[in-house]
């Protein structure tokens, strides 16, 4: 757990200061990731700095763990917290395995033990370790440096990581991947991480928590759904942009958005008895189910009740589906490409459990994003 | 750039590739007509002065040239201190303006208050040396990128680790790059020491000079000749072994 009490940093002369970091506190529990977002010259990257004390704050405290870090000598902090930059900054002189060993090192580690954890890593991150290991950083591409700058952090397995844009140097499409490897990794260590960036996707897309500053003040301290949904201020909601609504999406599960009541039909129904049922439904739309489960054609409960034919006639054919697993916005894709309302959505055996409309988007959106 | 850089690379390669050739062939005309023209035995007749001269003169290019190498690295990693930034530039300035001083002038002074023999003239030649090393060190270490140093202390380097394990490694090839350049320096000045009465190869080539007797002349000439060769040789090839792989742009 990394706690900031009252952080403070003042740059330049003591009778006219520039203040950097205004009086921030906040707390990030064990295994989350908590990014530091806002415009550039914010006090994001110092507040980051503050907690390695590669800058000595002014005034106030940062605890890791409920240990103050102002009473551990700021080598040995250095050396339990990871350090990953957008610069990468790998030591050219250095090969990829000594590059990976340097924390182990410093820490005199057994050479045997840090070179098999240099290979260990490298394989984690997908490069094979004897293709990579002698290499030199200018060998490498951006991208696989950048993942290397990430793996020499993990090297001594520090509980903290401390990341400064350490994806923002690399092209939109590795960015992606790379974010992804990292995330998955996560979900594996658990580490406390504290990321600067300014890219609000990036934000949503990594942070349990994210921390917007503006001119050296914490603006807000949030999870990205409550925070999309809640800007605490006029200066945040323009930071979110107008489509801060459409960002939410990628957060909001399938599961938790499709309407589980939905009404099933048969081709043989009544098309009176179905209006009746649909009368009471929140989904305008019925699903042909067959015997597995499957939705295999969709009744549309408007066209139901004017037209007076039998309903096998007015069954469309199911053109999409989309799991239970997906996040909201490829359900809306989806139903934007493929012309569909209501969307069925299935389970791992492609059974339907329930079907996603815009109304139930709304209504989750509406519920959701509570601190 | 990187284009610029690898082009440069390959012209530098082809360059190599031929001027050997090209020297050998000059060093092959050159014996051929001293054998044939006699010189050589007449060369040959300083053997005994040939053979004690070059130690003096070896003895004090190695004098000069390690201590200025001695002084001239931490004079340069001094400068390049942050503590030092103030006054760095100052002090290079101050370097530049010295090293436009002619050696033979510096040879001059330094009699003027040490007196003649071996001690002015090792003084001499540290002093026309050491430049080089000041200048390239201290470059070097200040090219090093600031975001190796962050990365660095970042991950809990202490200053001399930083200094050991990246700065100085970073900046190996182009402290190497000054010490050659010196060197040179150092051993082409070497024979003007003869003149404050240190002796060396000096002693031939200036007495040569002043009877008129070319092969005492070329008794001088041709083992300072050699020997400034073998020394840019030496140092090219210890910069190419020992500067790492990762920034070694020969390798």
């Amino acid at each position: 757990m990394i706690r900031l009490e009252n952080l403070t940093k003042h740059f330049g002369a003591p009778s006219d200061p520039i203040v950097a970091v205004d009086n921030v506190s906040l707390e990030v529990p064990t295994g989350e990731i908590c990014v530091l977002l806002g415009p550039s010259g914010c006090g994001k990257t110092t507040t980051m700095k503050m907690i390695n004390r590669l800058i000595q704050p002014t005034s106030g405290k940062v605890f890791i763990d409920g240990r103050d870090t102002s009473e551990v000598d700021p080598i040995q902090l250095r050396r339990s917290i990871g350090y990953v930059i957008q610069q990468i900054g790998l030591f050219p002189n250095k090969t990829i395995e000594d590059n990976i060993c340097i924390v182990p090192d410093l820490l005199g580690w057994d050479r045997a033990k840090s070179r098999a954890r240099a290979r260990e890593l490298l394989g984690l991150a997908g490069l094979e370790p004897d293709l990579f290991l002698r290499r030199y950083p200018a060998e490498l591409s951006g991208g696989q440096q950048q993942r290397v700058g990430v793996l020499r952090a993990l090297a001594a397995d520090p509980p903290v990581m401390l990341m400064d844009e350490p994806f923002g140097a690399i092209d939109p499409i590795n960015r992606e991947v790379i974010q992804d490897e990292f995330l998955k990794l996560q979900r594996e260590m658990r580490k406390t991480v504290i990321f600067v960036s300014h890219d609000l996707d990036e934000a949503v897309k990594m942070a349990d928590k994210i921390a917007i500053f503006r001119s050296g003040k914490l603006e807000q301290y949030a999870s990205p759904d409550e925070l999309l949904a809640h800007p605490a201020s006029p200066f945040i909601e323009n930071f979110l942009g107008t489509d801060r609504a459409l960002k939410r999406l990628r957060l909001v599960s399938v599961d938790c958005a499709m309407a589980k009541d939905f009404v099933c039909a048969t081709p043989e129904t009544a098309p009176a008895e179905l209006c009746q049922r649909l009368k009471g439904a929140r989904v305008p739309a019925a699903l042909v189910v067959n015997a597995d489960g499957v939705a295999e054609a969709i009744i549309d409960g408007e066209r139901a009740r004017q037209a007076h034919a039998a309903l096998a006639d007015l069954a469309e054919p199911v053109r999409a589906t989309v799991p239970v697993t997906a996040d909201v916005r490829q359900a809306v894709s989806l139903m934007l490409a493929h012309d569909m309302p209501v969307l069925p959505c299935t389970d791992e055996a492609g059974k339907v459990c329930g079907v996603v409309t815009f109304r139930s988007i709304v209504d989750s959106l509406r519920g959701g994003g509570e601190p | 750039m990187s284009y610029d850089a690898s082009a440069g690379r390959l012209r530098a390669a082809s360059g190599r590739g031929v001027a050997p050739y090209i020297a050998f062939g000059v060093l092959l005309l050159l014996v051929w007509w001293l054998w044939s023209s006699g010189m050589a035995a007449e060369i040959l007749l300083y053997r005994d002065d040939i053979v004690y001269l070059t130690i003096q003169h070896v003895e004090l290019v190695a004098w000069a040239g390690g201590l200025s190498i001695l002084t001239g690295v931490p004079m340069g990693i001094l400068l390049s201190r942050t503590f030092m930034r103030p006054v760095a530039e100052l002090v290079m300035q101050v370097f530049n303006v010295g090293s436009t001083i002619p050696t033979l002038a510096i040879l001059a002074l330094s009699m003027s208050f040490l007196g003649i023999g071996t001690v002015p003239a090792v003084f001499g030649l540290w002093a026309a040396t050491l430049l080089p090393i000041v200048h390239n060190t201290y470059a070097g270490m200040r090219s090093v990128s600031p975001h190796l140093v962050e990365s660095a202390r970042g991950m809990g380097m202490t200053p001399m680790q930083l200094l050991w394990r990246v700065e100085l490694p970073n900046a190996t090839f182009v402290i190497f790059s000054g010490i050659r350049t010196a060197l040179t320096v150092c051993v082409g000045s070497a024979p003007l020491v003869f003149l404050v009465g240190a002796g060396g190869l000096g002693e031939l080539i200036f007495t040569g000079i002043s009877l008129d007797d070319l092969p005492m002349m070329l008794a001088g000439a041709i083992p300072t000749a050699l020997f400034a060769v073998f020394v840019d040789f030496v140092v090219g090839q210890l910069q190419y072994h020992l500067v790492p792989r990762g920034i070694n742009p020969h390798r």
